[in-house]
């Protein structure tokens, strides 16, 4: 870990339980899907906000291989990161592949990696 | 309800000057801009001031005051931060103010010192303009972020790194002339393929670079303007502000900006135009896919046409509708909290014919400014148009 050592409760409770192999998403209630902390559903304004399973397996819609990252990215660049979709939430992560292997449409897991530089915790997805 | 007129504009040379402290940059701008218009500083009601990073690269919070002090003003100043939208939004809020009859003379502007921060202290910095927990903690980058959109859109409507480097030819073309540009050199489309990549497809080329800088406007109410005989014969007549979720990844689009849409629409209905009757705009290209996305907004385009615009000549200082003849934010610079006000310093100076560009639009009567905030999650359009 990094000296940055503030918990942030909803993001890493997320990342504890994908960890734990228990990724959820909270779907509003017209079935849009969000990640935490959040009160409300930002498609309808409701506060009705449900934990689902996230699918376990997610699409990458783009994606950018960083070559100039920010500090607490700096040996960990080049990486590719991508937007890839688990059902109706969208998840932004870092694809754990070399970046010429990764395209859109590729199949991928939802994980947790401990990034090169800092050690701190970041969102992966695993090539399925 | 009154016009709102442009009655002076100022600008500090955009580029690195590391040196220089935020207060600085602001009073050069600030006080050409107060001679510009030739209006009293003690004429001035208030102070809107755009600053995004000022805690970060100045260790320097509760800049409003700082700044009147620095351009002597003696008046309530209040900062705004919208990222890179943030004079954008000073603009839109001192139009509000003078046209409720609140005020009749504003001191209006934004200032950016970055370079002292370094390319990594820099990136770390922009970034905090998107979602912290879910996007910055994941790699992302602010070029990142744009090249997520690029890669989104070319997957949508098609297009090309070779089409993006055209937009990048064009603007460094139209900063040639601007003595308040950074990049005052033609560059090639060789040049920015061949660049070192950033953020795939977005190489050094494709993106603005890190500036500081300064920018202030004059705006007074029409009255003033008359009564004291002002030359100002610049309005806002339009302003329009649009919001978006924060992350990319919970838009309904990668590839569009629908806040942009939103400001775009509030602003011609408020100006009583459409884009139709747009001649000229200046847009907030901080990536080269920006501009594309701006101008699809703005209905200068249709939907996935932007992105040949600039190859086929449309968007040239020669073509139908010159778009960033200043030379926009890729080469004139973007000393972030400077800049959307430093888009209508410019399109006034083109509309009143004393731009070094202002040859392109002779006789245009209509502009439009678009001033973006992070991923689009803020926008910022503005309507001038000439009225005396």
């Amino acid at each position: 870990m990094s000296d940055d050592e503030t918990y942030d409760a909803g993001y890493d409770d997320w990342l504890d339980a994908v960890e734990d192999g228990e990724a959820y998403y909270l779907e509003g209630p017209d079935g849009d899907g969000w990640l935490p902390p959040r009160r409300v559903d930002p498609a309808t304004g409701s506060r009705e906000l449900t934990e689902k399973q996230l699918p376990e397996t997610g699409e990458v819609e783009t994606f950018t291989v960083v070559h100039v990252p920010t500090p607490a990215f700096e040996k960990d660049a080049p990486f590719a990161t991508a937007i890839a979709r688990f059902g109706p939430a969208r998840i932004t992560g870092i694809v754990e592949a070399d970046p010429d292997d990764v395209s859109v449409g590729m199949d991928v897991a939802v994980g947790v990696m401990e990034t090169e530089t800092t050690g701190d915790r970041a969102v992966v997805f695993r090539p399925k | 309800m009154t016009d709102v007129r442009i009655a002076g504009v100022g600008l500090t040379k955009f580029g690195a000057s590391p040196e220089r402290t935020g207060r600085d940059l602001f009073a050069e701008a600030g006080l050409d801009a107060l001679d510009d218009a030739g209006v009293d500083q003690d004429d001035v009601e208030a102070l809107f001031y755009g600053n995004f990073m000022g805690e970060l690269a100045e260790h320097q919070g509760h800049q409003g005051p700082l700044m009147a002090e620095a351009v002597g003003v003696d008046a309530p100043a209040t900062r705004y931060e919208a990222a890179c939208a943030s004079s954008g939004v000073a603009v839109a809020e001192a139009v509000k103010n003078i046209r409720n009859g609140e005020r009749d003379v504003v001191l209006v502007g934004g200032a950016e010192r970055m370079t002292n921060l370094g390319t990594a202290g820099a990136t770390e910095a922009l970034a905090i303009a998107a979602d912290d927990l879910w996007e910055v903690k994941a790699g992302m980058t602010f070029p990142g972020a744009y090249a997520l959109m690029a890669n989104a859109y070319f997957s949508e409507y098609g297009g090309d790194r070779e089409d993006l480097a055209a937009i990048a030819v064009k603007n460094h073309e139209n900063a040639v002339p601007n003595e308040k540009a950074q990049y005052q050199r033609e560059i090639s489309i060789e040049d920015v393929v061949e660049a070192p990549m950033v953020a795939e497809p977005l190489g050094l080329y494709d993106s603005c670079p890190i500036s500081d800088g300064a920018s202030a406007l004059v705006l007074t109410s029409e009255a003033y303007a008359e009564e004291h005989d002002l030359d100002a014969s610049v309005a806002v007549t339009g302003t329009g502000q649009g919001g978006d979720l924060m992350a990319l990844h919970d838009r309904d689009f990668l590839a569009r900006s629908p806040a942009a849409d939103e400001a775009a629409t509030e602003a011609y209905a408020d100006a009583g135009i459409s884009a139709d009757d747009v001649e000229v705009a200046e847009v907030h290209d901080c990536f080269t896919i920006a501009e594309v996305l701006a101008m699809e907004s703005l209905g200068l385009f249709e939907v996935g046409e932007g992105i040949s615009a600039a190859r086929d000549g449309k968007t040239t200082r020669e073509g139908e509708l010159p778009v960033n003849l200043s030379g926009g934010l890729k080469a004139k610079g973007h000393p972030v909290g400077a800049t959307g006000a430093s888009q209508l310093a410019e399109m006034a100076s083109l509309l009143r014919g004393d731009h070094p560009n202002s040859e392109y639009v002779e006789g245009a009567t209509t502009g439009v400014t678009h001033n973006a905030g992070g991923t689009v999650a803020s926008a910022v359009v503005h309507v001038l148009e000439v009225v005396a």
